[in-house]
């Protein structure tokens, strides 16, 4: 039980990165390798919150307000010009966004390349469930995840702006000639997933009770093997194929002494998927 | 020239090779391959094994390395028949990791020791030094570009470019895409296994981690930044990004800070690359070229 706990949680993580992951990749179209720098710029500004304040709870809003930002900025500087180029174009602009950020985040003057131990206390009960243990820094990350992802559910399914996504997602141009302000709802896609990737960041952060510049490198790949997995571009998708990695991966290493890594073993699912299922778990095939 | 210019040489001979690899599949064929180090990895452990284990000699254990990496490549090109558009992209990175992964964790491969104490290059009884090896890969690299452009402009050329430009129309007028997916994947992979041969003996020792995922984005960076479906491009952008990282020597605390900025801006204000059509050198070639009849 203690392992499908530890799946549960290792889950949660996946999931808040993946899923905004995937809403970016369903209204542009676009490989967006630099949402993990996102992530990353997230879990550093909820660290500096914390750091200050000592409240896992101020370092979370911090880090979610840093990855909008910071996710709008990479649109609007960079993706917005080249949305008409091949699709090679924006993933190499992409790419070389993530090595920038990553490279400077490692400067001394900012996290440095060492890891920044962060011993937060989420104030939060350990809870006992059949037989497996979930410490405070666990709950938090369920909580947290399990609040999100209620939200945006319903800005989803019940506000405007969702409906403005989903119509954008589904046909940018029909949408620009239905009324729909596209510009604005790619925009506030591009804010609200990169906020959850902030998010992705601090819980993380609280788990690992630590931050460091290249935290984003295995989520960057791995955050795509979900998104691909829940069939590229869906919302539902991810969360379910998130979970299921995170199973997946838990169990092959605590029952079968599986002999490679963890994040072998993601892609090494992917690939045999895709074998499979070449427009993913949950994709339908598109012309 | 020093020690030091003459395996600079080399090694951008190396990355030319390589990225002609993948012009050839992503460029020509239009199928984007972001696991492209995988394959250097197969042709470099292959040639590292056959010449430590077996005793092959140089130009033996070249040739093999080659064919090898010519099955493997046109093993993934197989997958390319089923696997699509962006899922491929995913797929090859898959690829990438799932080799790296599979030599840093089986003994047969040497594990994280990697192979070493590849013997020097030697062509009969004469032992290639650093500058004849320099002049070989160059050599090689010029043939691979030859090579590259008579493809181009042959009937397998016009029918990779069919496949790239809209596959279900090139299969309606009756151009055999699957099988021509496949040559293009095996073509590659010669040229892979050419480039990882060469890497191999050029560094002596191989190790999982000079195969790593971020050497598949460079090569594409290369590429992408020569200018994509090029050969000229293709030996522009090995040329500019291995010599890059040497120019930028005191910024080194700042090298990769520039490489990326380097990607962005490129992509941003030249997205077909150096070389590419509508690119800066181009356009500047274009205007000293006596004009064609418009056809």
């Amino acid at each position: 039980m203690q392992d499908a706990l530890t799946a549960l949680v290792l889950g949660s993580t996946y999931v808040l990165l993946a899923v905004g992951l995937s809403m970016i990749y369903g209204i542009l179209r676009i490989i967006h390798v630099a949402h993990a720098g996102v992530y990353t710029i997230g879990a550093y500004v909820g660290y500096l919150a914390w750091d200050r304040t000592g409240s896992v709870w101020l370092a979370l809003i911090g880090g979610m307000v840093a990855g909008a930002l910071s996710g709008w900025l990479l649109y609007a500087l960079m993706y917005r010009r080249l949305l008409e180029a091949p699709r090679y174009v924006p993933l190499i602009a992409s790419i070389g966004a993530f090595i920038v950020i990553e490279d400077l985040l490692a400067k001394p003057w900012l996290m440095g390349s060492d890891r920044l131990a962060m011993q937060a206390d989420p104030g939060l009960p350990t809870v006992r469930v059949l037989g497996a243990t979930a410490s405070p820094d666990a709950l938090y990350v369920l909580v947290v995840t399990a609040a999100l992802l209620l939200g945006l559910a319903v800005l989803f399914r019940r506000s405007d702006i969702g409906l403005q996504w989903r119509a954008t997602a589904s046909d940018r141009e029909l949408a620009g000639a239905s009324g729909v302000n596209v510009e604005r709802a790619i925009a506030s896609t591009f804010a609200v997933g990169s906020a959850l990737a902030g998010a992705a960041g601090v819980t993380v952060a609280v788990y690992t009770e630590s931050v460091f510049a290249f935290m984003g490198e295995v989520p960057s790949y791995k955050a795509f093997v979900i998104v691909v997995l829940g069939g590229l571009g869906a919302v539902l998708g991810p969360v379910v194929a998130a979970f299921v990695l995170a199973f997946a991966e838990t169990m092959l290493i605590a029952q079968a002494g599986f002999v490679l890594p963890r994040d072998a073993i993601a892609f090494l699912i992917l690939v045999i998927v895709l074998i499979v299922r070449p427009q993913g778990l949950f994709g339908t095939a598109r012309a | 020239m020093s020690a030091y210019v003459l395996s600079i040489i080399a090694s951008g001979g190396v990355w030319a090779i390589l990225t002609l690899s993948l012009n050839l599949v992503t460029g020509y064929a239009g199928q984007v391959s972001l696991g492209q180090a995988a394959f250097l990895a197969i042709g470099a452990y292959a040639a590292a094994m056959l010449s430590t284990r077996t005793g092959f000699g140089f130009v033996p254990a070249v040739l093999a390395a080659m064919a090898i990496t010519a099955v493997a490549s046109a093993t993934l090109g197989l997958l390319a028949l089923r696997v699509k558009d962006d899922f491929l992209v995913f797929a090859t990175i898959g690829v990438n990791f799932i080799v790296v992964a599979i030599l840093q964790y089986t003994d047969t491969f040497g594990g994280a020791q990697g192979i070493v104490a590849i013997p020097a290059a030697a062509i009969g009884p004469a032992t290639l030094q650093i500058g004849a090896y320099a002049g070989l890969v160059v050599a090689l690299a010029l043939l691979a570009a030859f090579a590259s452009r008579w493809i181009e402009r042959s009937w397998l050329g016009h029918g990779f470019a069919a496949v790239r430009q809209d596959e279900l129309a090139a299969r309606a007028m009756g151009v055999p895409a699957a099988r021509l997916k496949v040559v293009a994947f095996a073509l590659a992979g010669l040229l892979a296994g050419l480039a990882g041969a060469l890497y191999a003996y050029f560094l002596g020792n191989v190790f999982p981690q000079n195969f790593a995922f971020f050497i598949s984005i460079q090569v594409m960076a290369m590429l992408v930044l020569g200018g994509l479906g090029t050969v000229p491009g293709a030996i522009v952008g090995a040329s500019v990004l291995t010599a890059l990282p040497e120019i930028l020597r005191p910024l080194a605390d700042y090298r990769y800070t520039i490489f990326g900025l380097v990607l962005v801006i490129t992509v941003s204000f030249l997205p077909g690359g150096i070389m590419g059509h509508g690119g800066l050198l181009n356009r500047a070639l274009g205007r000293l070229r006596p004009r064609r009849a418009a056809a």
